[in-house]
């Protein structure tokens, strides 16, 4: 691979990767401690995917979460104290303690939200791109992350239809991580790839290992590109593996745990940055990631103890942000 | 005073908001080339080219893209059609447009109305003419209503443009080419969200309606002015959040309460209404209370059955008298 990549975008791409999984680390623990309520899904195994595009993106463009959005919001750029905040429910959170690991957002970093609802995510993206092309008149980009499940919802198609139709911006990044909660993806479509649909809505699709950052960073560079020059959406389908249950706490009773974690070793993303960056393209070293890694570690602790220190909401406010006038 | 349509009064809200603020954006079936299916954006997208957009039948776009839209921070307008495929779209509705403020923590505003076109027109059938503004009463976070008149229709929908919620505005089809008469433009007065008009004042019962219904009530209300009974007659405007103040008020006034709607009585607005007083007016009751409604069953396509399926004025006299 060529020098094509910066130190500074392989060290800001090799820290939210590591930050991202030591934040759902923490989680995951803190909910199996019983300390987090709800119900709360990992990103561990996929970082490469958020990190990748966001890292292609301006502040200012847009993003649509899943009910796994932990790492699309780190890898916008929140701060992890007010995402732990928030997971632990407390008043200093993102959302105030009104919305909890599946409805994180971040509005101040283009991170209009995790959606509970699978396949939420496609005509919200869609929505916001034709309002920022056309009436707020600016080159924003949306982003719509989806699982392969999600691909199956009638959304998508309203969505990427629309979108293909009005030469829209946006990028719908496909996070195929081959289950639907515990149904196998291809137990339920009838096709390898997914992004094969984009033909049919006659814009570009593109598949890409997900596990790879810089593979994930040039596809939606380009797509970016495009879509910031008017030329309209394009489909990436990014390969990965569900790591963990589907949610935490899944005794995920429908898979063998040796294949997983098998799975795990030979594609966790950080170990593969390390290949790529370290051993082959030589712009950065082991020692780095590791630093980074120290760096990522700290920032989780003081993240947690941020979250436990701060206030819980007053419940006399249940009322407040029901409506914009009140 | 002039007359206008309803139709025509919601074209001028459209049109004065959006030579306001050019964020406004309107999207829907068939509304650019055609106008609407019922007229009611007839000639606007001459006056605002390539801000009228035809979509494809893809409801959950239309709402979700609205939401989308509305989050970017642009005020679409987005219109159902029919109100009775609404259904379509309902995720788009009650999890998102009504729930992305509050759980994300006041950081979002949905400024979004929906225009729903309503009811029973001869013929219609069980999927063209429903008025399903009672499911949209139990979802917190987003307002609802559903004017009576031309000048309501117009003050309603520039208030519902302006708001920073989500807003269904439920427009009754036979409403749309009825004349009314209308202030002069320099004599209107904004409406605020949440208020109900007291149409016909009166001390001896309390009847509650809204959009088309309210004819009825007014009917029903004439003929018991001749037969001695003097009816308050308040137009609710806003089903959601609804005008508990004055209804009570007026409840505790005439000590009698009915309440009327066009939709199916079973789980309807009025039921709402009814548990409400009962539960804070109830002492004030001088009579049981009243609802009038449609039948519970999907609306019949022959006009045969018309008569059965709509309130009639004679029924809620007969009714509202034994109250006395």
């Amino acid at each position: 691979m060529a020098a094509k990549y910066t130190k500074e975008l392989a060290q800001e791409m090799y820290k939210k990767m590591s930050l991202i999984r030591h934040f759902e680390e923490s989680v995951k623990r803190d909910f199996l401690a019983g300390e987090i309520p709800g119900f709360t899904h990992v990103y561990i195994g996929e970082e490469a995917i958020a990190t990748g595009v966001c890292a292609a993106l301006r502040d200012d463009d847009l993003i649509e979460s899943t009910h796994r959005g932990h790492g699309h919001c780190v890898a916008k750029g929140a701060d992890v104290k007010l995402m732990m905040a928030e997971i632990f429910g407390r008043e200093t959170g993102l959302c105030k303690g009104r919305g909890g690991s599946m409805h994180i957002a971040d509005f101040n970093v283009g991170m209009l939200g995790a959606n509970g609802i699978v396949g939420g995510g496609f005509n919200l993206a869609t929505g916001a791109a034709l309002a920022n092309k056309e009436y707020l008149k600016n080159d924003r980009v949306s982003v719509v992350f989806f699982g392969d499940g999600a691909s199956n919802r009638g959304t998508f198609h309203e969505a990427i239809n629309a979108a293909s139709a009005w030469n829209l911006p946006v990028i719908f990044v496909n996070e195929m991580n081959c289950w639907a909660s515990t149904t196998p993806y291809r137990t339920t479509c009838n096709t390898e790839d997914i992004s094969d649909r984009a033909y049919g809505y006659h814009i570009p699709g593109v598949v890409v290992d997900g596990q790879n950052v810089f593979e994930v960073y040039d596809a939606a560079a380009e797509a970016v590109e495009r879509a910031r020059k008017g030329e309209g959406p394009t489909f990436i389908e990014c390969k990965t593996y569900r790591i963990e249950g589907h949610f935490v706490g899944d005794p995920q009773l429908y898979r063998d745990a040796k294949e997983t974690q098998k799975i795990y070793e030979e594609t966790d993303p950080l170990k593969i940055f390390r290949e790529k960056a370290a051993d082959e393209m030589g712009i950065m070293t082991r020692e780095e990631c590791d630093e980074l890694d120290e760096f990522c570690a700290k920032e989780l602790e003081e993240a947690k103890k941020f979250a436990m220190d701060s206030p819980w909401p007053d419940a006399e406010g249940y009322m407040k942000y029901v409506y914009a006038d009140e | 005073m002039r007359e206008i349509t309803f139709s025509q009064a919601t074209l001028e809200a459209m049109e004065e908001e959006m030579l306001k603020d050019d964020t406004i954006f309107v999207m829907g079936e068939d509304l650019a080339r055609q106008g609407g299916i019922f007229g009611q954006f007839k000639g606007l997208s001459d006056k605002f080219p390539g801000r009228i957009l035809d979509t494809p039948i893809s409801e959950t776009f239309i709402v979700g893209g609205g939401v989308g839209a509305a989050l970017a921070g642009a005020r679409p307008v987005v219109d159902m059609h029919f109100a009775d495929f609404i259904g379509v779209c309902m995720d788009e509705i009650y999890n998102q447009m009504a729930k992305v403020r509050y759980m994300f923590g006041g950081q979002a505003k949905v400024p979004l109305v929906l225009r729903a076109p309503d009811g029973m027109v001869v013929g219609g059938a069980a999927q063209h003419s429903q008025c399903n503004e009672a499911w949209f009463m139990h979802i917190p976070g987003i307002k609802v209503v559903a004017p009576s008149d031309a000048y309501k229709a117009k003050m309603v929908l520039k208030a519902a443009i302006e708001s920073d919620d989500p807003v269904i505005f439920f427009e009754h089809k036979v409403l749309y080419p009825a004349t009314f008469e209308v202030p002069e433009k320099e004599d209107e007065k904004p409406y605020v969200l949440g208020t109900a008009d007291i149409v016909k004042e009166g001390t001896d019962v309390t009847i509650v309606s809204y959009s088309v219904g309210l004819k009825t009530a007014r009917a029903a209300a004439d003929m018991l002015e001749k037969e001695g009974i003097s009816a308050e007659v308040i137009d609710l405007v806003t089903i959601s959040p609804w005008d508990k103040e004055t209804i009570l008020n007026s409840v505790k006034k005439t000590h009698r309460f009915v309440v009327c709607h066009e939709a199916v009585k079973q789980g309807g607005v009025g039921a709402e209404i009814a548990a409400t007083v009962a539960e804070e007016a109830i002492d004030y009751l001088d009579a049981p209370t009243l609802r009038f409604g449609a039948p519970f069953c999907p609306i019949p396509f022959s006009s045969a059955f018309d008569q059965i399926v709509r309130v009639q004025p004679d029924d809620m006299v007969a009714k509202i008298k034994e109250m006395f």
